[in-house]
């Protein structure tokens, strides 16, 4: 193994460009992964990793409309 | 009921807001038959909810909301509030006093014992993570969440007390895996002062009739053990015990403190050699490592019946 | 944390309490300034954190500024227990008639402070226990109440010190009581309590400890006498690589990562929590093997916080392989950590397999956590796996197989 990125996010558009989601999402987040911007919302990298697994962002928008791939596994919550 | 706390034992959560004490919160309504906890206070907070427990401004409000006294409280605030955290409880009638928070100066911890000890009260800590009766109830953040504690801890004939958090846990899960379960093991905390010692326990471990040895995990600093060892012989205890002792380098590095304030050698009896030196002569076996307990514990209550 | 003399001095002095003349040099010249001040007898002490002064040669008698300065030179330069001084403290020689001794201290099992007092000062307070039991008396107070003198008086009367001195002597341990308390010091002691020719009475050295739990609310003591807040005050001073474990452990507020102590083996440790990293090193030890730290870890730290100290452990010069070992965690989380210290072997170029010689960390997450170690190959062990058989794997890994032993 070459790489040690354990945890990807991926953001529907509809809701990466809503500034109402990317403000909820940026606040939600615990260890800070999503960034609310005028556009919309960004993921910050360097946090990526420090993802405790809650669920909170996939909560707080629409079902699968934020996904969290776990990448020493391959399993995408939600399941 | 079996030693300090019970399923019908009622507690507040003092700080209840805190990252860690919400964890806490949960863990211990999930754990076996389930927390009595009746409230929690932090103030400024009043009519809010933490998973179903209504929190208050202050411990009075609690107590009158409840109707009837409170038997206990888990304090887990910042240091510097602690002491008047404790206060509160002890005026307002709780009885048992778990404090869970770190790095409260030595005056302090000594403020709030004179003041439990005039009024009764006994406290568990600090720098502690409380008290578990298998299956049945815990008092903190012992054992983690409900089902990684279930893991660890069940129910059976050995009393725990453990100057390391982690270490309850870890003695007591060599011991479930043996097969030998707990009745009641308490964190006692690793400060140099602590509301409850190793002999100020062992009265109740004692009168426990579900109690039938004892475990004890020790570290250098102070001279409860040495207090133990004392104790166990005035009152020839029933009860078998067996140390196991850690931070044994320490001896060949006076001055410096490792692992919890309270390892801090000041005086020639602190010291690892001498404390086994004390619970020997006491008839209390020194394991050499944790997976020897569970052996000798039997040895021992074999021995004992 | 300890004081030195200078400063343990400058809290008595605050307190109240008398002291004999005395100013701190850092060259022989100031030596020589402070002796023409005091312009009589004086005697140069050595400032270091560090017993046994007047054996290694760091206390000298002078009778002109000219021969203080001589021995001041010499004194500055003079190593002590692997310490060099601060500076030399200049004390003007007091015609003393008598040496008492007084002290407060904690009793952890009466849970009080206890002031003792002796009629034989000048020498270690244990060594005057033992030997003369019954010239020592000692007196526990309560911390709830305000300290009271006659409480003083009893302890000192109770050893047939009666008279002047007695009126004297009690309020001077009255303020070392209440300065015990109001500093949140482990230990307040003036040995020699000096009794002048003249019948007055004056503090000829002191001793002071503070709690470091009580650093933060004691900033305004410890800005006053100048102590930084890096300043660790331990029996050694910190190296550079625990000092660079302070500063992984301070980067952010989640958890702990830190507490490092340095030692010189090839086995790098990334252990916790309190207890566990106590049982732990023991075991590493009890197996032979070889440490090349202490570190703990604990409270659920961040994953930079746990990439962080593992990096620092690969880092150090004779490091081989780290073994990560954990007593059960409820708290902090065995993927967390993993991803912590497999992120830190791989950004400095290391496969993980190879680095981490073991990785016993069972509890909360495990399955998350061993999911991932699976992913990288590397060895790992659950709760069945003892602490010391997990550091006995480790040291085997490092050091090969034990030899036979000697028939």
């Amino acid at each position: 193994m070459t790489n040690a990125l354990f945890i990807a996010v991926e953001v529907d558009d509809p809701v990466a460009t809503n500034p109402g989601m990317a403000a909820k999402l940026e606040e939600v987040c615990p260890v800070d992964i999503f960034r609310a911007t005028l556009a919309g919302v960004e993921i910050v990298p360097e946090n990526l990793d420090e993802c405790v697994l809650c669920e909170l962002c996939i909560n707080a928008v629409p079902v699968g409309a934020v996904r969290v791939i776990k990448l020493y596994s391959g399993q995408t919550l939600p399941a | 009921m079996p030693v300090l706390i019970d399923e019908t034992t009622t507690f507040i959560v003092q700080g209840i807001t805190g990252r860690e004490a919400v964890n806490l919160t949960r863990e211990c309504l999930d754990y076996g038959k389930g927390a009595k906890i009746v409230g929690g206070v932090t103030p400024g907070r009043l009519g809010r909810d933490v998973h179903g427990v209504p929190v208050f401004d202050t411990v009075a409000q609690a107590v009158e909301h409840h109707g009837s006294p409170i038997d206990g409280s888990v304090v887990t605030v910042p240091p510097s509030f602690t002491k008047d955290a404790v206060f509160e409880a002890i005026e307002n009638g709780v009885k048992l006093v778990v404090i869970v928070t770190e790095r409260i100066p030595r005056g302090d911890v000594a403020q709030m014992v004179e003041l439990a000890s005039e009024r009764g009260v006994r406290i568990i800590g600090p720098n502690c993570l409380g008290i578990i009766v298998p299956d049945v109830v815990k008092m903190g953040g012992i054992g983690g969440p409900a089902k990684d504690a279930a893991k660890s801890y069940t129910p059976g004939p050995v009393g725990v007390i453990s100057r390391s958090g982690g270490m309850t846990t870890e003695m007591s899960s060599t011991l479930t895996a043996a097969g030998l379960g707990q009745s009641t093991a308490v964190s006692i905390g690793g400060d140099a002062i602590i509301g409850s010692t190793y002999a100020e326990l062992m009265p109740l471990f004692e009168a426990d009739p579900e109690t039938e040895a004892i475990v004890i995990y020790t570290e250098p600093g102070g001279r409860m053990e040495a207090e133990l060892a004392r104790w166990v012989t005035e009152n020839k205890s029933r009860l078998p015990i067996v140390a196991f002792m850690a931070g044994r380098f320490m001896d060949e590095m006076p001055g410096m403190s490792f692992g919890h304030a309270g390892t801090i050698v000041e005086g020639k009896e602190d010291t690892a050699s001498e404390k086994i030196a004390r619970l020997a002569e006491a008839g209390i076996v020194v394991a050499g490592e944790i997976a020897e307990i569970p052996g000798i514990v039997r040895d021992r209550m074999g021995a004992a019946v | 944390m300890r004081f030195f003399e200078y400063e343990s001095r400058a809290i008595v002095a605050k307190a109240g309490i008398p002291m004999t003349k005395h100013g701190l040099a850092k060259t022989a010249d100031e030596a020589r300034r402070i002796a023409e001040q005091i312009a009589g007898p004086v005697v140069i002490k050595s400032q270091v954190l560090s017993g046994g002064r007047m054996k290694a040669g760091g206390v000298k008698f002078a009778d002109t500024p000219d021969e203080a300065a001589r021995h001041a030179e010499h004194i500055l330069d003079l190593e002590i227990g692997g310490h060099m001084p601060r500076g030399v403290l200049v004390d003007s020689r007091a015609p003393v008639q008598h040496e008492y001794y007084a002290g407060v201290v904690w009793d952890g099992l009466r849970k009080r402070p206890v002031m003792l007092f002796s009629d034989m000062g000048g020498i270690d307070i244990e060594e005057v226990a033992e030997q003369h039991p019954d010239h020592v008396a000692r007196r526990h107070f309560s911390t709830l109440r305000p300290f009271s003198d006659w409480q003083a008086k009893q302890l000192i009367a109770s050893l047939g010190v009666s008279g002047s001195a007695l009126n004297r002597l009690t309020p001077i341990v009255a303020r070392l009581a209440r300065l015990f308390l109001a500093y949140d010091m482990t230990l307040a002691e003036i040995n020699p309590l000096g009794e002048l020719e003249d019948g007055s009475f004056v503090a000829l050295d002191a001793h002071m400890d503070m709690e470091n739990e009580a650093r933060p609310r004691q900033k305004a003591l410890l800005h006053e006498l100048g102590v930084g807040d890096e300043e660790t005050r331990q029996a050694r001073e910190p190296t550079p690589f625990e000092l660079a474990g302070e500063q992984v452990d301070s980067q952010d507020h989640r958890g702990v990562a830190g507490n490092v102590t340095e030692f010189d083996g090839n086995l790098g440790l990334v252990i916790g929590a309190g207890g566990g990293s106590l049982t732990l090193f023991d075991a590493v030890r009890a197996h032979g093997g070889d440490p090349a730290n202490y570190c703990e870890i604990g409270g659920n730290p961040s994953v930079r916080k746990a990439c962080g100290l593992a990096k620092l452990v690969l880092q150090k010069p004779g490091v081989d392989k780290i073994a990560v070992m954990m007593s059960i965690v409820s708290n902090t989380r065995v993927d967390i950590v993993a991803r912590g210290v497999i992120k830190a072997c791989v950004e400095l170029g290391y496969d993980p397999a190879e680095k981490i010689a073991i990785f016993r960390i069972p509890g909360a997450w495990e399955d998350e956590g061993f999911q991932i170690l699976d992913r990288y190959g590397v060895e790992y062990a659950d709760r069945s796996v003892s602490l010391h058989e997990a550091a006995r794997r480790a040291v085997e890994k490092i050091q090969g197989p034990p030899a036979p032993a000697a028939v």
